[in-house]
């Protein structure tokens, strides 16, 4: 399950050169490295906009819902219950920093999915989070063992900053997909925009083609 | 502050900006005045991109907070020199006046202020940039009333827009120097409490670690947490 490196993309071929730059973090990780990203290194970014949300195992609970065969919500030791599988590989955030080699551990979106029993006519999804927050994604994109809800990252638990106890993981897009503190999946037959996406953001967010805002 | 979620959003796109001055407020950050092709109007606390070009297309970008008015025909963006900062570094030691940067904004629409509701902002280091911009257009509409403003430094000469901002109002707090007789350290709830009579946002601008300090000590001071908008930045363990 490691992330598949799109063919090496510079800018576009149109544009002035700034004078003096050469750059300094190229070629260090090669293909890896989506377009306008650089390698954060050891270093792991916050990025919230609201207060850090507290989200006790206790009281924790993950939705499915919306238009599915089987409303189905599971209880955090439900959760845990659950087969878990894992994610190695890089995640790439909009504001432009990437982290690479990260291991994460969780349970695939399609184990959930598979209970809940997604309509015909599901086609998108809107990510609901404790705090607030929203996100949407084409349902295809939580599909085919590409999408994760996770609460381990590098072996630890997944910390209340990074969106512990639990957060969606769709490593493929921009990591604002990947709602911190996630407590609902909501399949619909159309797309719905979430929090960033309202704010001018990417319905959609794949890094490799620099899906960054509305409008790319 | 439901009105910046009634502005359709308006799709940005790269423009060419030339640069119209460059000076250093502090040792480690310069402050930057871009004469854009085109620019758009932004709402203080938004940000734009900037991004450097190599000759081959290498592109590497980063996105800066505004400290201009609304009103102000440039951009004037303020940017930390960060150790091996592929970005920073080049803005503050290669970028003269007359260069050319690309551009993009402005975006962000969530750490915004709309410029009618009551607003604190808790700001620190290089985080103020978007309290400067606030601050501004308050003073140009005649509403400082409408805007408080606490700004956290180390020491004096280290906090770049301190003397800007405290002469429009604004609360400074000292975490490493006693300055007027306040003891060096972070604010206080005793210190902002009274500063959120009658505000209805706050926000927060800073390192990862000011702005969860931050976040605490104002939720502390009785304010509830979806008023609290935050812009942190920088690397976390």
């Amino acid at each position: 399950m490691r992330s598949h490196p799109s063919p090496r993309q510079v800018g576009p071929v149109t544009g002035r050169v700034t004078r003096g730059f050469t750059g300094k973090r190229r070629g260090q990780q090669g293909d890896r490295l989506p377009p306008g990203q650089y390698d954060v290194g050891d270093g792991w970014p916050t990025l919230t906009a609201e207060a850090t949300p507290t989200v006790r195992t206790e009281q924790f609970e993950l939705g499915v819902d919306g238009l599915v065969e089987r409303p189905s919500t599971w209880s955090w030791d439900e959760l845990l219950a659950l087969p878990r599988s894992t994610y190695a590989g890089d995640i790439h955030c909009v504001t432009t920093w990437s982290k690479f080699d990260m291991t994460w551990r969780g349970v695939s979106v399609d184990v959930l999915l598979e209970q809940a029993g997604p309509r015909p006519e599901a086609a998108y999804a809107l990510v609901h989070s404790s705090s607030g927050y929203t996100t949407n994604l084409p349902l295809a994109d939580l599909r085919g063992g590409r999408a994760w809800v996770a609460w381990e990252a590098d072996g630890q638990p997944l910390s209340r900053e990074h969106g512990g106890p639990a957060r969606l993981l769709v490593p493929h897009l921009y990591f604002w997909k990947s709602a911190k503190w996630v407590s609902r999946i909501e399949l619909l037959d159309h797309d719905q925009q979430g929090f960033w996406e309202r704010n001018g953001y990417h319905d959609r967010g794949d890094p490799w083609v620099e899906q960054r805002y509305q409008g790319d | 502050m439901s009105a910046i979620d009634e502005v359709t959003a308006r799709p940005t796109a790269w423009t060419e900006a030339r640069v119209v001055e460059v000076d250093r407020p502090t040792a480690d950050t310069v402050r930057l005045r871009l004469e854009p092709d085109e620019r758009q109007r932004h709402r203080p606390g938004q940000h734009h991109l900037v991004r450097l070009r190599a000759p081959d297309g290498y592109t590497a970008q980063r996105s800066y907070s505004l400290a201009s008015d609304p009103d102000d025909p440039l951009l004037e963006l303020l940017v930390e020199k960060l150790p091996d900062g592929e970005v920073s570094e080049f803005l503050a030691e290669v970028l003269e006046v007359g260069d050319v940067l690309e551009v993009r904004g402005p975006l962000g629409r969530w750490f915004a202020w709309d410029t009618t509701t009551p607003a604190l902002c808790l700001v620190g280091g290089t985080g103020v940039v978007p309290a400067v911009s606030m601050q501004r257009a308050a003073l140009r509409l005649g509403r400082t009333d409408l805007l408080r403003v606490v700004a956290v430094g180390r020491a004096p000469g280290h906090l770049p827009y301190a003397e800007e901002l405290a002469a429009a109002g604004a609360s400074i707090a000292w975490t490493r120097a006693n300055v007027d007789g306040r003891r060096a350290g972070a604010p206080t709830a005793e210190e902002v409490t009274p500063l959120l009579a009658g505000v209805d946002v706050a926000f927060v601008c800073g390192s990862a670690r000011f702005a969860s300090y931050a976040e605490t000590l104002l939720q502390e001071c009785g304010l509830p947490p979806d008023a609290i908008r935050v812009e942190r930045f920088g690397p976390t363990g």
